[in-house]
């Protein structure tokens, strides 16, 4: 392993089809299994908790400390559900760990059932995903055959296209076979998840590291990164950077090199104007804060979240409003309609920030946009609700400027020459367009 | 009545799960599938009658969710991400290049029933956007140089 590159969710990918069991076992595959089944199960949860193995889907919480929190002695079984459902804007690293490893993810499993005294995985992966699910049902058919599932199920579930079911409570109904609609908490998925058992809910990522932790020790896994997040991430760079992809970097390298050295910089030459550090729903950091370490507490005390460290970067052709306006457009589109100030909200955002860009302001609506946001967040259900109001909330708050020339200027100060001017929204397509908004007076 | 074999494929469905309401995505794409990429009401009585739900319930279901459709679309589906990443690179020139080439409006299938085109959110391929998926196939990254092409070799497909 090279210690300045080190590769844990991509090891071998270069030289190896791993997608192949031969070729997965060839680098050592299946034998961190053997070694966790040799454990006694909460033996492998502690060298976890021990690795101090956070969240890489969005909310970093310490895989350990979750799995201690399940129910024991329930009399029902305990699920283990992986959240395969990848739609965050932005982020494609679940894809990868999907097609080019994976026996890593399904090893993962295996190891973490093991732990967590679990005999039944199911594994929920996006339904757009098509040739991923191919991919991952013929290496669970490869590794049935082979013998390695020891008596755990591991079930496949598709999705059917709707982002809401990332969140694990939709997740669970959507799994159970309803809408994909948030459940209130508590109770917690631990304590009452899957069919009211007790339910481990863990990201792609997060599990596809477990068999390196047991193969290096949490020890030796805690040397990468950073002390409060060891180990690696796959950092997800997209939007204008002059090599887009996905790279594995140690938690803490910062978002200057991540953009500049890893991503080959801005493309064309063109000057930053913004980074989205965790995919769409987190708040924005301007040029002057790219110098944050890419790990969880870092990036929080900046004032944005690590997401799914899908970053991507903007650059000065943008216009913000514009910007706000179709992410915005997929809240709206994404909110399951569950909680109305998520469902309401989204609507009003999307009305005020379209009367914004073409032209038809007023300096009230800056304080209506912010009032909408202070009455979205945290009043709803999950987390799609604040998710909803991060962008709009933080663009307006660093880019402002912008938001008033629209006002003064009766327009979008970009004259039609914005990046993304025109960029039309999956809502467009419905026979209904929502009526325009009007400001109280 | 269901067809023999897309109920018998619904019962094995249904073993895949504690409880059996669990396959009713799977069910519903297996039928969307057979009916010509739609859910006419008929589908969704099938559904109801494998799964012993409602066909309300399984309208529920099939309403809730972007891959299925509750209206007739065109032999092949073509779906443009438009969300941030590939609209930062271009997103709106490959959208337009499909409607130009196909005489369509986004959300609107060709006369001949053969394409319906569609923006789509977010599909996972931000690396290499912009994103184009054809048929449940991804094309990425696709620009609108690639679109006449694309389309001709669709056309050609049986």
């Amino acid at each position: 392993m090279d210690a300045n590159n080190p590769t844990l969710l991509t090891a071998g990918t270069q030289e190896h089809d791993l997608t192949r069991l031969d070729e997965y076992r060839a680098v050592g595959g299946y034998e961190a299994l053997e070694q966790a089944r040799a454990l006694e199960p909460q033996a492998v949860m502690d060298e976890i908790s021990a690795a101090t193995l956070r969240g890489r889907g969005g909310a970093g919480f310490p895989m350990g400390r979750k799995a201690s929190l399940l129910a024991k002695d329930t009399g029902k079984p305990t699920y283990l559900v992986i959240n395969a459902d990848e739609s965050e804007p932005g982020a494609f690293k679940d894809r990868d760990v999907l097609r080019m490893t994976p026996h890593r993810l399904i090893e993962g499993c295996l190891i973490t059932a093991h732990g967590i005294r679990s005999a039944s995985v199911f594994i929920y992966i996006r339904g757009e995903y098509a040739h991923e699910f191919d991919v991952m049902s013929d290496a669970l058919e490869d590794a049935r055959t082979a013998g390695l599932l020891g008596g755990v199920t591991i079930v496949l579930h598709r999705g059917a296209g709707a982002y809401i079911c990332g969140e694990e409570t939709a997740l669970l109904e959507s799994l159970e076979g309803n809408r994909g609609q948030p459940r209130p908490r508590p109770p917690f998925p631990p304590v009452n998840g899957l069919y009211g058992a007790p339910t481990q809910i863990n990201n792609v990522s997060t599990i596809a590291l477990v068999p390196k932790i047991i193969e290096l020790g949490a020890a030796e896994f805690s040397k990468i990164g950073v002390p409060s997040a060891p180990g690696t991430a796959v950092f997800s760079l997209s939007g204008n950077v002059a090599q887009p992809g996905n790279y594995e970097r140690p938690l803490g390298t910062t978002l200057r090199e991540l953009i500049y050295d890893v991503a080959g910089g801005i493309a064309g030459g063109r000057e930053l104007k913004a980074v989205i550090p965790g995919g769409s729903s987190v708040p924005v950091l301007t040029p002057a804060e790219i110098d944050t370490p890419m790990d969880y507490d870092s990036i929080q005390a900046a004032g944005s979240f690590f997401g799914s460290a899908a970053i991507v970067v903007v650059d000065d052709r943008c216009c913000m409003v514009q910007l706000a306006l179709r992410a915005e457009q997929f809240y709206m589109h994404e909110s399951c309609g569950k909680c109305t100030p998520c469902r309401v909200g989204t609507r009003w955002l999307v009305q005020i920030l379209s009367k914004l860009e073409d032209g038809r302001g007023e300096r009230t609506d800056l304080d209506l946009l912010d009032q909408v946001c202070d009455r979205m967040l945290g009043k709803s259900l999950c987390a799609l609700g604040d998710f909803a109001v991060y962008p709009v909330a933080s663009y307006l708050e660093k880019y402002r400027a912008e938001f008033e020339a629209h006002i003064d200027g009766h327009g979008c100060p970009f004259g039609g020459e914005s990046s993304i001017e025109g960029i039309f929204a999956p809502i467009d397509q419905h026979a209904h367009p929502p009526p325009v908004a009007q400001a109280h007076a | 009545m269901s067809t023999p074999q897309s109920f018998e494929q619904i019962q094995e469905l249904r073993h895949k799960y504690p409880q059996s309401r669990s396959a009713v995505m799977d069910a519903l794409r297996l039928a969307q599938a057979e009916h010509g990429s739609w859910l006419p009401p008929e589908a969704l009585r099938e559904v109801a009658d494998a799964l012993e739900v409602t066909p309300a319930y399984c309208h529920s279901i099939a309403s809730f969710y972007d891959m299925y459709h509750l209206e007739p679309v065109g032999k092949h589906m073509v779906e443009v991400c438009t969300n941030l990443s590939c609209a930062l690179v271009g997103a709106q020139a490959v959208l337009d290049a499909f409607a130009h080439e196909l005489g369509v409006r986004p959300g609107e299938t060709t006369d001949d029933g053969e394409v319906t085109l569609r923006a789509i959110e977010c599909a996972g391929g931000c690396g290499r956007a912009p994103v184009v998926v054809v048929d449940h196939v991804y094309h990425e990254p696709l620009r609108p140089e690639d679109v006449p092409g694309l389309l001709e070799e669709l056309r050609g497909r049986e």
